[in-house]
């Protein structure tokens, strides 16, 4: 009997593996983020839309949940969720607050005018600073910030398909 | 000859391509400061081409990150300010090696857990065989009768 150990071992082994690998919502490019739980810390932007005040982190700590969408016009996966984006605007009844993240802000007005506009303010994250304090590490992200300020949730990549019905409404949901 | 010259240039050419770094930017003027921010940024992982670091990265977030590093730096953060900086936005996957703590304990002690294991089935696997029991002493009786039988008849 003990001659079968190292079998089952490699067995047990293999077993793990493929289960670990194959895991439902394993990305190992999703890095996850060590944001949620915490509250936004202070901001101060300039406004997308001209003559518009800077946008604050007061806007999210006003005691009603957002969603914070980093977005950029050069960003093709953004395009791709901008319906979402819209649909969520429309149906949920959620503000969402856009940072247009190391874009030029003529062309991201541009990209509004184009696919219409779902945000209820847009801010400039022109150096990519904002973003590097929210932990982003590329476009399209987005948080979904409780109206007291705390980071719920962040939505990884492109709010699109399964991920969007599975994972964004559900906690949308839990914060409403 | 020549086919041998122009293969040994495009293998400098390779190698050459292989140790230029990515930065390109301003570096800091205290050639002291800006070894240390080299050093920090060999360290960090860029978090879109995921397996280079953000010292020889040409993505527009490790460029970012470079500058991060170099202004934490001249701010007169210790390097491990300035790594903590990073972990406290994108948490310990930021760094190419993982810090020691609780739950890597379990990572780093692998190698060693491993040795063990591998020394033990050596081990083992060395040791002599039991071989047969040890003969009772009804047996070793009726061996002695046959032996003594044997010789008997031989004589």
């Amino acid at each position: 009997m003990q001659r079968f150990i190292p079998l089952v071992l490699v067995f047990a082994l293999f077993g793990l593996f493929f289960m670990l690998l194959t895991k439902e919502d394993r990305n190992p490019q999703e890095i996850k983020s060590v944001m949620i739980g915490r509250t936004v810390a202070d901001f101060s932007v300039p406004a997308l839309s001209e003559g518009a005040p800077a946008l604050t982190d007061d806007i999210l700590k006003s005691g009603k949940p957002k969603l914070v969408n980093f977005f950029a016009s050069w960003c093709i996966p953004c395009r791709a969720e901008h319906e979402n984006l819209m649909e969520i605007s429309n149906r949920y009844g959620i503000d969402i607050i856009g940072i247009a993240y190391k874009d030029d802000p003529a062309k991201s007005r541009a990209f509004l005018a184009e696919l219409g506009n779902p945000y209820a303010a847009m801010g400039v994250d022109g150096d990519g600073r904002l973003a590097i304090d929210w932990g982003v590490t590329g476009v399209p992200e987005t948080f979904l910030v409780k109206g007291d300020g705390t980071i719920t949730y962040r939505h990884w990549g492109p709010v699109v398909g399964d991920s969007f019905k599975e994972k964004l409404l559900p906690a949308l949901e839990a914060v409403q | 000859m020549i086919r041998i010259l122009f293969s040994l240039a495009i293998a400098i050419l390779i190698s050459v391509a292989a140790t230029a770094v990515a930065v390109d930017e301003k570096p800091l003027e205290d050639p002291a400061k800006e070894a240390v921010a080299r050093a920090i940024m060999k360290d960090i992982r860029c978090l879109q081409c995921q397996n280079q670091s953000i010292e020889d990265s040409n993505a527009g977030i490790a460029k970012d990150l470079r500058m991060v590093v170099r202004e934490r730096l001249a701010l007169g953060d210790s390097p491990d300010n300035v790594r903590a900086y990073l972990v406290d936005r994108y948490g310990d996957w930021v760094l190419l090696e993982p810090p020691v703590k609780a739950n890597t304990y379990f990572l780093w002690a692998s190698p060693f857990l491993f040795l063990v294991f591998i020394i033990y089935m050596v081990l083992r696997s060395r040791k002599p065989s039991a071989g047969p029991k040890p003969l009772s002493e009804e047996e070793e009786a009726k061996l002695k009768a046959l032996l003594d039988e044997d010789s008997g008849e031989r004589r």
